[in-house]
């Protein structure tokens, strides 16, 4: 499937390294893809979000203004974009941190605890990777075979301590039903 | 061929800059080019090649003068407000008949303006910046691949015709990922640089590079000469994309960022039957002006998108000789025109065809 993905949340939650694990994987799907981050000066809060574009054709515009998959990893995104989601589309949403549901009865909402299951697994830090699971499982956007190779191209191989973790969230946010 | 790798616009500009054999570059940091001068901090040290981050623009693009006298490869790279502070030096190189390379990812201005995208510094590219009878070769790529292709041109350019080319980009392209693969070096023969003020070996006279001429006579000959040049490079160097611009009625135009929104809006306008087509320039300076005659045979209107209040839309009517009606599209300060808005606008002009 082609997609149009917008991810936003907060600075330091990891949004845009999430863009960057469905652009690997377009990419080394044979698929044009784009990644585009906008975020304020600030390193971390503030908020922050990317826009990916996966196609077998040529992309004009990188910018996602009518996603059909979002996520949002906290209350101000979901009220920000979930306007904008094209009808049919698909919403991710972090439900331990945004305790309310979409207003949309056009499209897919999937709810989950994505930052309660990370510290209930011990890696507190990667709620954003289980929803890069969840969002595989969902869409197809990309296989979850694929995700080796790029947790390979993505993690540095000073931290490759990382790359374990990494795959267990992903497994964790996959099998979440 | 290489492997594609996933770089933002920014860091594959220095990476293209080091394969095209940039050994010099001095930066200093300003939003939203930072990524740029630290992948040159990182870079340059393991490859022999030389960073400084020098105390302010200004030093900057004078230690580009410097390195480029020696015969060497040398880029700076800022954004908006940095650029105008380098507009002195970008004189005194351009007066000098040096190649250099400046990248300018432009922000939103005037003033200390804003960081998001803009192209407002179209003017201040194409029309001077700094002082004096002079042009640069001004490139604007579009996608991550080109600022790549582009930075092996601007250095060629710059040594071919020894004078500075400037990389205009805007925010957008330069925090923009794409896949790309970096060619391995220039097909290109090159003239030796025997002006260079390296050493003499005690061989032939001193080199002396000079842009102070106090006799007129002789100013104004170098002058003659250096748009000699101009001429050559107007002649041989305007380069364009086209697309579906064969039987195209509303020809919209835009460069860098907004011709990639700009596509979309042309297929989105082509699918209602309305008949346009995209003409991007790739070379600001020299405009590709025959390129726009040859669309203005079919087209009925044009229609320029810009990042600015409209500064492009002026070439373009000089181009076709104010022979079609020329519209206008545009955000400014940092905003972003949508497809949306542009073909809303298009189906406003043709409404009337």
């Amino acid at each position: 499937m082609k997609g149009r993905m917008l991810l936003a949340g907060f600075g330091g939650q990891g949004i845009l390294f999430a863009g960057k694990l469905f652009t690997y994987a377009g990419m080394l799907e044979g698929k044009n893809v784009t990644n585009i981050p906008e975020y304020g000066p600030e390193m971390r809060g503030g908020t922050c979000n990317c826009s990916v574009i996966i196609d077998e054709d040529p992309i004009g515009s990188p910018l996602v203004l009518e996603p059909d998959i979002l996520i949002a990893m906290n209350l101000p995104s979901l009220d920000r974009f979930e306007k904008s989601v094209a009808p049919g589309g698909k919403i991710f949403i972090d439900s331990t941190l945004i305790d309310r549901r979409t207003v949309r009865d056009d499209v897919d909402a999937y709810y989950i605890p994505a930052t309660r299951l990370a510290s209930d697994a011990g890696i507190a830090k990667l709620a954003n990777v289980i929803v890069v699971g969840k969002v595989i499982r969902e869409t197809g956007i990309c296989s979850m075979e694929i995700m080796d190779k790029v947790l390979e191209k993505v993690v540095p191989p000073t931290r490759a301590q990382l790359i374990a973790p990494n795959k267990k969230a992903l497994e964790i946010g996959y099998r979440f039903v | 061929m290489a492997d594609k790798v996933l770089v933002k616009g920014n860091e594959a500009l220095g990476e293209a800059a080091i394969a095209a054999g940039c050994r010099f570059f001095f930066g200093y940091p300003i939003t939203p080019q930072t990524e740029l001068s630290e992948y040159m901090a990182k870079r340059m040290p393991k490859i022999g090649g030389t960073f400084l981050q020098a105390e302010s623009e200004i030093a900057a693009i004078n230690m580009v003068l410097g390195a480029s006298s020696a015969g060497a490869r040398a880029m700076t790279s800022s954004s908006s407000p940095g650029i105008s502070l380098k507009g002195e030096g970008i004189s005194y190189i351009a007066g000098s008949d040096l190649p250099a390379v400046i990248v300018n990812i432009q922000r939103g201005g005037p003033g200390l303006g804003g960081i998001q995208p803009s192209q407002s510094d179209y003017f201040q590219a194409t029309k001077g910046g700094g002082h004096g009878d002079y042009h640069l070769i001004v490139l604007a790529p579009n996608s991550v691949q080109e600022i790549v292709s582009l930075t092996f041109d601007a250095f060629d350019l710059a040594d071919l015709y020894r004078m500075p080319v400037m990389i205009l980009g805007d925010g957008m392209l330069g925090q923009m990922m794409e896949p790309v693969v970096f060619p391995e070096h220039s097909e290109r023969v090159l003239p030796e640089k025997t002006w260079a003020t390296d050493t003499t070996k005690g061989l032939r006279k001193k080199n002396i590079i000079n842009s102070l001429y106090i006799k007129p006579d002789v100013l104004e000959k170098i002058n003659f000469e250096r748009y000699a040049r101009y001429a050559e490079v107007e002649a041989k160097e305007a380069r364009y994309e086209g697309y579906l611009l064969e039987d195209a009625e509303l020809v919209i135009t835009a460069y860098g960022a907004t011709s990639r929104i700009s596509r979309n809006a042309v297929n989105a306008l082509r699918a209602k039957g309305i008949k346009a087509g995209l003409l991007r320039p790739i070379t600001l300076w020299p405009f590709p002006k025959d390129a726009y005659k040859s669309a203005a045979k079919t087209a009925k209107a044009f229609l320029t998108v810009e990042m600015s209040m409209g500064q492009m839309i002026e070439d373009v009517r000089l181009a076709i000789d104010c022979l079609r009606p020329v519209h206008f599209c545009g955000r400014t300060g940092g905003m972003i025109p949508t497809p949306g808005e542009i073909e809303a606008k298009a189906e406003e002009i043709a409404r009337d065809f």
